[in-house]
């Protein structure tokens, strides 16, 4: 499969691959004492913790690896809903009449410039109690402790769709010229037919590749609210609410520098590996374009 | 723009309708964290932070007030009002996103410039690569590493407060790096695509330096997408100096932002809310017309 990508693609790819197994078996590989609290608070990398231990003794490697599950875990779910929505959008703007794309791309551009996470924060804020006691009257058990990741995962997807749904309504345009949709049209081929059969198939590679952007966009945004403190909560951590924990650690006085330096190694690398594939996947095909 | 202006106090009505009734959504009254009031003191101070009759007629009174230009009064901080405080901290978060917003226009437009100028060169390579890692890098990340190591490590920058010019560098390099890297490669890849048309070949022809061909000429084209960018990236910039202020300790309206979400203090959280969009609105509408008179200008020549 590495094969097939375009040669920029394969590094980051292969990366990426590495940060996903890790972060779904490394955890397993840890003595159970590792995950507890400890005496020994704070100490410097080691032959023992690679990484360091934080303020209660936990091993940082295994923290973050931990951490890594629900920062992935967040920003491939929103990047999926927003993906939903972002196409959804775009294919309806991109397909309907003049007027009607007209004001709901008009629409997308003024969301673009109001400040979206503010609002999310509040929205977050409404509904974590709300739906942690409607899971609990529902009986829902897996629901009433992860309510506030489950809420963080759908606002963040409702916020981030508007580029997905800018480029998804520009290829529909072109596409709708194409001879092939033309031909479909005459045949008497009805409109949401067209929307699924014709143009959808062909949109599916540029999906990808902004798929493929969205996911650390949504990363980002998650790392935002726990850093915080208004994402991800205790005992889940993020790498967000790590980078959260690190920065109040270092101070002229104790500078445990590797509770910044690991977390944000983490997230750097994940970040360059997914913007690097996706720029690499978007050259391509516009090279493949013109 | 007549139109635009028209849909100015549509967008406000929506932005102050939908944060009244989010924050009015929000389980648990503002009073509620505190020893359990007796009821008449309780209905004293609902009334005073006119919180008291039904929803609906809530509503209007706060438009009404905030037609006024009156945001009312804090719940936490008692005895402000939402106005003394957003005066307050308001310039500070000003300060801090228009220096960012400088320093990122001007490296990211140098640096794209730069990039584009040598095409397939190890240089354009290392510039491109350079901002895929700035756009990593975001505020949370890059904030206290530049602590560690301008403040604690070498001691050349305070690690926080605010007051000075000395101050206002790190906080301000930390919110405009990624920007930076964001406007570098837009202005990148849509100079690449103005240098290939015919106009620059007329102007290469007529024998001009490339530096000529690339600055004079090719750039006025290109930097439009940049233009139409500095909405959404002040958006941004008040989202992130959100974080900023936090890492560096710095008393703007962010950080009474998140403290009033914690402390369910209503109409603090909207004021924040409501100002940072009339702003951004008033800035979008700047932005759009100065991107069209640049547009038409480009068209007559």
């Amino acid at each position: 499969m590495i094969h097939q990508l375009p040669k920029m693609a394969r590094i980051p790819a292969i990366i990426l691959c590495g940060i996903i197994l890790s972060v779904l078996l490394g955890p397993f590989l840890f003595p159970h004492a590792y995950e507890l609290p400890g005496e020994q608070t704070y100490t410097p990398p080691s032959l023992v913790h690679l990484c360091g231990t934080d303020l209660n003794g936990r091993d940082l490697l295994l923290r973050i690896l931990q951490g890594g599950r629900i920062s992935l875990l967040v920003g491939i779910c929103g990047a999926g809903i927003s993906l939903i929505i972002g196409t959804s959008y775009g294919l309806i703007a991109g397909s309907s009449s003049r007027s009607v794309d007209n004001t709901m791309m008009r629409f997308v551009d003024i969301l673009y410039s109001v400040p979206r996470l503010i609002f999310i924060l509040i929205f977050i804020n409404a509904f974590n109690e709300r739906l942690q006691l409607a899971a609990s009257n529902y009986g829902w058990d897996w629901l009433v402790g992860s309510s506030r990741l489950v809420i963080l995962i759908l606002s963040l997807g409702i916020i981030e769709w508007l580029t997905m749904a800018r480029i998804v309504r520009g290829q529909t345009l072109t596409l709708s010229e194409r001879s092939y949709v033309a031909a479909a049209r005459v045949l008497g081929e009805g409109y949401w037919t067209i929307l699924w059969r014709h143009l959808l198939p062909n949109l599916a590679g540029i999906i990808l590749v902004y798929l493929t952007l969205a996911i650390p966009s949504v990363i980002i945004d998650e790392a935002f609210l726990s850093f915080l403190g208004l994402g991800v909560q205790a005992p889940q951590s993020s790498w967000g609410s790590l980078l959260a924990e690190g920065a109040s650690s270092i101070n002229p006085l104790k500078g445990a520098w590797w509770m910044i330096l690991f977390p944000s190694l983490a997230l750097l690398t994940t970040l360059l590996a997914l913007y690097s594939l996706g720029d690499a996947l978007r050259r391509s095909i516009s090279a493949k374009n013109s | 723009m007549l139109r635009r202006l028209a849909s100015l106090p549509v967008v406000l009505f929506c932005v102050v309708t939908i944060t009244f009734f989010l924050v009015r959504l929000s389980p648990g009254g503002p009073f509620d964290s505190e020893r359990k009031l007796p009821k008449e003191i309780e209905k004293q101070l609902l009334a005073k932070y006119k919180l008291d009759g039904p929803v609906l007629a809530q509503y209007t009174g706060y438009l009404k007030d905030l037609l006024h230009g009156d945001l009312r009064l804090s719940t936490k901080y008692r005895n402000r009002s939402v106005n003394e405080i957003m005066a307050q901290t308001l310039p500070v978060t000003l300060t801090l996103g228009a220096t960012a917003l400088l320093i990122a226009v001007t490296t990211g437009v140098w640096l794209g410039a730069f990039a584009a100028a040598r095409p397939r060169t190890p240089a354009e390579g290392a510039a491109l690569a350079m901002t895929l890692l700035a756009i990593s890098l975001p505020s949370f990340v890059l904030g206290p590493i530049l602590i560690l190591v301008f403040s604690i490590k070498l001691s050349w920058l305070p690690v926080g407060g605010w007051g000075s010019l000395l101050q206002l560098i790190l906080p301000a390099v930390t919110l405009a790096i990624p920007y930076a890297a964001v406007i570098a490669r837009l202005l990148h890849d849509s100079l690449r695509e103005t240098l290939a048309e015919d106009f620059i070949r007329t102007a290469r022809a007529k024998g001009l330096s490339e530096g000529a061909v690339v600055y004079r000429h090719a750039l006025r084209v290109a930097i439009l997408p940049v233009i139409s960018y500095l909405g959404p990236l002040a958006a941004n910039l008040l989202t992130g100096s959100i974080v900023v202020e936090t890492i560096f300790h710095i008393p703007g309206a962010g950080g009474f932002f998140v403290n009033s979400i914690l402390n369910r203090d209503g109409f603090l959280l909207g004021g924040v809310v409501i100002v940072y969009c009339v702003l951004l609105v008033i800035f979008n509408l700047l932005v759009d017309l100065s991107y069209r008179l640049l547009d038409r200008r480009i068209m007559e020549q």
